[in-house]
């Protein structure tokens, strides 16, 4: 018992620049697994209330009281251009492809397709081992799409120019979970992706070898959605869970920088703000909330008494002054992000919205449903 | 013994948030500013936020077909 005391201790003598307590004192000592536990139980509570307490200190404003001088928007009018007809099942998934015009989709019977979103033609379409096929992503290349969900795996499918081939026989295996695969996102370039799992980890992996180059640990719940910061803002990402937290983790080191506990219920969806330097998220506690970086703090509430369904996929428009939330009772709310405000609702879909993605340029977004189809608005 | 196996998982949980409670931060009327200037500086290149002319707008615009 003694002896496994030390040990535990001998790891952190190395960090000893960090920490405040006497290490050396406390090797020397006849210490109890209970008390340690006791000691550190309570000093994680000082450091919680220390953590909230300097939080509190600069909340000298709230964000919709600083924008009260800005210019309230118009009536928007948003139709649907687009209803991309295909899918035999839930549509779980979609991302846009960088050239504004493609998207990839996936859903509940397995299949991933690839459509032309200005024709609605189906470009490509693959069948996946596996049903409930819940992320599916563009390579930022175009030339690739990554896949996958109840198969616990993440798998890119190179795609071809000749329309007849079979796709399934060139895929790749990439990221290996225990759990199942909630979101996957190319980083700047088509050799690695992120990951995100039923099994509370993410995860980064070299694509060509398959090799985990970090994995990213803290969540104490299934993760469900990720999001990679902008690429001028440097090396980090965010993570929502059904452990109600927010994490923002540096992708290099694989720590955990920033959390964010405030939502009453899973994280479903997680978006950065434009200029990297905040995100958006959208719960199952049917609201969507803005999570300022710099102040580490949440710094506006989107919600209303009359929305009591959960929010599936959140996304910013170009200019990040618009907030779109799909949501479970089947519609979509856009908000005001300044204001706090909603500004339109949207109705069209027959079932759940269960993703939402503006398009590269900004021009349109897409959502896609548990009605089976996508549709793209503007 | 699994109790020295919590008191190594209580001690990451301590490290973190003493990590996390001395990041810098700044008041959120200057965060808030700055994200309010964003929002304005780019409000013109937001096709969602100004609309787009039917045009120039990919989704809109209409094909003409012709009958040879």
């Amino acid at each position: 018992n003694f002896c496994v005391i030390f040990i535990t201790f001998e790891g952190f003598l190395s960090r000893a620049g960090e920490a405040n307590f006497p290490l050396a004192k406390m090797a020397a000592q006849e210490v109890q697994p209970s008390e340690t536990i006791a000691k550190l139980k309570s000093e994680s509570e000082a450091l919680k209330t220390k953590l909230e307490e300097e939080r509190a200190k600069l909340h000298d404003v709230e964000l919709h009281q600083v924008a009260e001088k800005v210019d309230p928007l118009g009536q928007f009018v948003m139709k649907t251009r687009r209803t991309l007809k295909g899918h035999g099942n839930k549509v779980l998934c979609m991302d846009w492809c960088k050239d504004k015009r493609r998207i990839v989709s996936s859903s509940q019977d397995g299949k991933v397709i690839v459509w032309d979103a200005f024709t609605t033609n189906k470009e490509h379409a693959v069948t996946m081992p596996c049903t409930w096929v819940m992320a599916c992503a563009y390579a930022p290349s175009g030339c690739a799409v990554a896949c996958g969900g109840l198969d616990n795996k993440c798998s890119v499918y190179p795609l071809s120019l000749d329309k007849n081939e079979n796709l399934a026989a060139k895929k790749k295996s990439v990221a290996m979970h225990t759990n199942y695969l909630s979101a996957c996102s190319f980083t700047n370039s088509d050799m690695q992706i992120l990951t995100s799992s039923g099994d509370g980890t993410c995860a980064l992996w070299d694509v060509e070898s398959g090799q985990l180059l970090q994995s990213f640990h803290g969540h104490a719940a299934d993760v469900l959605c990720l999001d990679l910061a902008p690429s001028e803002t440097g090396n980090t990402f965010v993570s929502g869970g059904c452990d109600k937290k927010a994490n923002v983790w540096d992708m290099r080191s694989g720590q955990c920088i920033q959390s964010f506990e405030t939502h009453e219920s899973d994280i479903n969806s997680v978006r950065y703000y434009p200029s990297g330097d905040a995100f958006a998220s959208g719960s199952d506690d049917a609201t969507c909330r803005l999570y300022d970086l710099r102040a580490d703090r949440e710094v506006a509430i989107y919600s209303k008494e009359s929305i009591i369904f959960g929010a599936s996929s959140v996304d910013f428009s170009l200019s990040g002054r618009l907030l779109f939330g799909g949501y479970n009772d089947y519609t979509i709310n856009v908000w005001d992000v300044l204001k706090g405000t909603r500004v339109s609702i949207l109705f069209g879909h027959e079932n759940r919205v269960s993703t939402l993605r503006v398009s590269p340029d900004g021009t349109a977004f897409c959502s896609g449903s548990w009605d089976h189809t996508l549709r793209v608005r503007e | 013994m699994s109790t020295s196996g919590n008191v190594v998982a209580m001690k990451k949980v301590v490290q973190q948030l003493r990590f996390e409670a001395n990041i810098d931060r700044v008041k959120v009327s200057q965060a808030a500013a700055e994200l309010q200037q964003f929002c304005i500086q780019n409000a013109l290149q937001d096709p969602l936020l100004t609309g787009v002319s039917s045009s120039t707008n990919p989704f809109r615009t209409q094909k003409l077909c012709s009958f040879v």
